[in-house]
């Protein structure tokens, strides 16, 4: 037994922190694995390949929902009375310029929000909370909106887009629904995933 | 009343082997016939032990469950209808569960509010309230994840909704959510996760806590209707004397209740298991479908006042922060009333108001919440009223009701303008 005399109090409080920090560090690095192993597994990431659609059967006004990385993704043909409707709300929008940059990809940074005007290509996935919006595309008074121009309308939380997909003011979501990178391989295909002139992933 | 051990030696030689080993029967006996409790308690007092039958009702009928529940996406819902109709009373243990968890939140909630009637998160029980509030919190969580188990349409939206808040996080948002679902949207691995959580950590967490609950109140003793405190008056042998023994008086006057509680959950078990819709939602007897959000999406009753919150607020980050103040802000009150008057017995004539306000503030806004503003103003105001706008106004109302509350005890108590009855010395229904 060490005499009380003889203890060094300096050493023994030296000993102890800096066991305490190197165990401390240890714990934390123990920790990461366990961290790491919720991210997305390699075979969620895998899933999430281009997909290809045929949009040679959608009819001026409809709207046909493809998956892709498990999301929803809406491809409408917007007819000249919808197109026509998009101008002349700016001050009822939140991002009418698309003016943020995560939202859409610099060739759908326009007035249309689209890469051919009649074509929207649009994540069904409100930017608010992540729920799947509904279409509500004719000009007539909606019991959300007396003076709707068509666009989407969130069951939620009660967000509104119009038919370019974006958000109207006075609503919780923060912005506009998110256009996903598309090209048009022909006049009846658009590959979903990937940006034009670029290869799939 | 701090409990003081008292050794308890047994005439049976092995029980008194033990106990000389470890001191199990002192520690019961400490803990229950050693324990005073104030003799003046009401009914609001059964609610304590109701929610501790509730926690060993759900742990019970939760490890039944999980002996035929599969927690993968592709089988989970199939596996909960398996257990409905295939496995032997299996409707009954599930219903037990699903029943029990609704019930677990109406006793907890008037749980809390008795706390707040009699002032008992006050000088020296705060610690015993800040437990409650984690006990609380734990308990939503928990809750949440076992609603996303039987993987419904309304268990995968709700997931995605709930998980999203998260999203709401400046900077770290996105990566947060993807690391919390494992995936680019609920999935297997979510599902998987969440199952874990439900039936293992939540559960050792809950324990922990409820523990430390009992503990810490029964180090400082237990509030009463009157706010007194019943240690400072005194028997000879050192007892209080307006307290009595835990165990025999209060356990059968708890299995009174319990008797009465069980009836109520009987009725509903066997009678009304989804109670029209409210404990379990009709949108969750179709599997879940990441391509179709259901028409109505709202929460379980129990998250309604909170979801309303949410959506009373018109912008993401702001509705997400208003939320959680609205629980985080019940961690405070023991240090935002500052009255020294612990019941509303003798409290002053706003504070009464004011507590009854409150209680009404989360009962609008659960039904705002659950939607049935939305579906009632259309009836009361003509099919074309813009039911955006008024039930924005309505719900806005009793939101700032809700946080008025905080400011008003604040305000009433730190300078000085409540007028107070004075408290008797010893609880009225004494002798």
């Amino acid at each position: 037994m060490a005499n009380d005399a003889v203890v060094d109090k300096g050493r023994r409080r030296f000993l102890t922190a800096t066991t305490s920090v190197v165990g401390g560090a240890g714990a934390v690095l123990a920790a990461i694995p366990f961290v790491k192993s919720w991210e997305p597994s390699a075979a969620a990431k895998s899933a999430g390949a281009p997909v290809l659609a045929d949009i040679s059967k959608i009819e001026p006004g409809q709207k046909v929902t493809f998956a892709w990385r498990g999301l929803p993704v809406f491809v409408v043909n917007r007819t000249k009375a919808q197109l026509d409707a998009l101008t002349g709300e700016d001050s009822h929008l939140k991002d009418p310029k698309s003016e943020n940059t995560d939202q859409q990809p610099d060739y759908a940074k326009n007035e249309t929000r689209s890469i051919k005007p009649e074509w929207l290509v649009v994540t069904g996935i409100c930017t608010h909370l992540g729920c799947v919006p509904d279409f509500f595309p004719e000009l007539k008074p909606e019991p959300f909106d007396p003076n709707w121009k068509g666009g989407f309308y969130c069951p939620c939380h009660k967000s509104r887009y119009d038919m370019a997909g974006r958000v109207y003011n006075g609503v919780p979501a923060p912005a506009n629904l998110a256009v996903p990178p598309y090209h048009f391989v022909d006049d009846k295909h658009i590959l979903i995933g990937v940006d034009p002139g670029k290869e799939a992933a | 009343m701090a409990t003081t051990m008292i050794r308890i030696r047994p005439k049976n030689r092995v029980l008194a082997w033990v106990e000389d080993r470890m001191p199990v029967l002192s520690f019961l006996s400490a803990h229950t016939s050693g324990y005073y409790a104030p003799k003046n308690f009401n009914l609001w007092y059964y609610f304590g032990s109701l929610a501790l039958l509730v926690l060993v009702n759900q742990i019970l009928t939760g490890i039944f469950l999980t002996m035929n529940y599969k927690p993968s996406a592709a089988e989970a819902f199939a596996s909960v209808e398996y257990i409905m109709r295939d496995v032997s009373w299996g409707w009954l243990i599930r219903y037990m569960h699903s029943t029990g968890a609704s019930l677990f939140f109406v006793v907890v909630y008037l749980h809390m509010f008795r706390g707040l009637m009699y002032g008992s998160y006050k000088k020296p029980r705060e610690l015993v309230w800040i437990l409650g509030m984690l006990i609380f919190l734990v308990l939503m969580a928990e809750a949440f994840m076992g609603y996303v188990l039987p993987w419904g349409n309304m268990s995968f939206w709700g997931a995605k909704v709930i998980i999203s808040l998260f999203g709401a996080i400046p900077w770290v948002g996105d990566a947060l959510v993807e690391w919390i679902m494992g995936d680019y949207l609920p999935a297997d691995a979510t599902l998987n996760r969440f199952f874990a959580l439900h039936v293992i950590a939540l559960p050792l967490v809950l324990l922990l806590l409820v523990v430390l609950h009992l503990a810490a109140l029964h180090e400082v003793g237990s509030n009463n209707p009157d706010g007194v405190e019943i240690k400072e008056k005194k028997k000879a042998d050192g007892t209080p004397l307006d307290g009595i023994a835990f165990h025999p008086y209060y356990t059968v006057k708890d299995l009174f209740g319990v008797g009465f509680f069980l009836l109520i959950a009987a009725f509903i078990i066997f009678y009304a298991p989804t109670f029209g819709g409210w404990f379990l939602e009709h949108d969750n007897f179709v599997p879940a479908n990441n391509l179709a959000t259901p028409e109505h999406i709202k929460p379980v009753w129990y998250f309604t006042p909170f979801y309303a919150m949410l959506r009373m607020i018109p912008a993401k980050l702001p509705g997400v922060i208003v939320m959680f103040l609205g629980i985080l802000l019940l961690f405070f009150v023991p240090w935002l009333d500052r009255g020294r008057v612990k019941s509303i017995r003798y409290r002053g004539l706003a504070y009464k108001i004011a507590l009854g306000l409150f209680a009404v503030s989360f009962v609008m806004l659960a039904a705002v919440g659950a939607g049935v503003t939305a579906e009632k103003i259309p009836q009361w105001f003509g099919a074309d009223a813009d039911v955006t706008t008024l039930e924005n106004l309505f719900g806005r109302f009793w939101l700032l009701v809700y946080f008025g509350y905080f400011v008003f005890l604040v305000v009433y108590t730190w300078f000085g303008l409540e007028k107070t009855k004075p408290v008797p010395d010893r609880v009225t229904a004494h002798d």
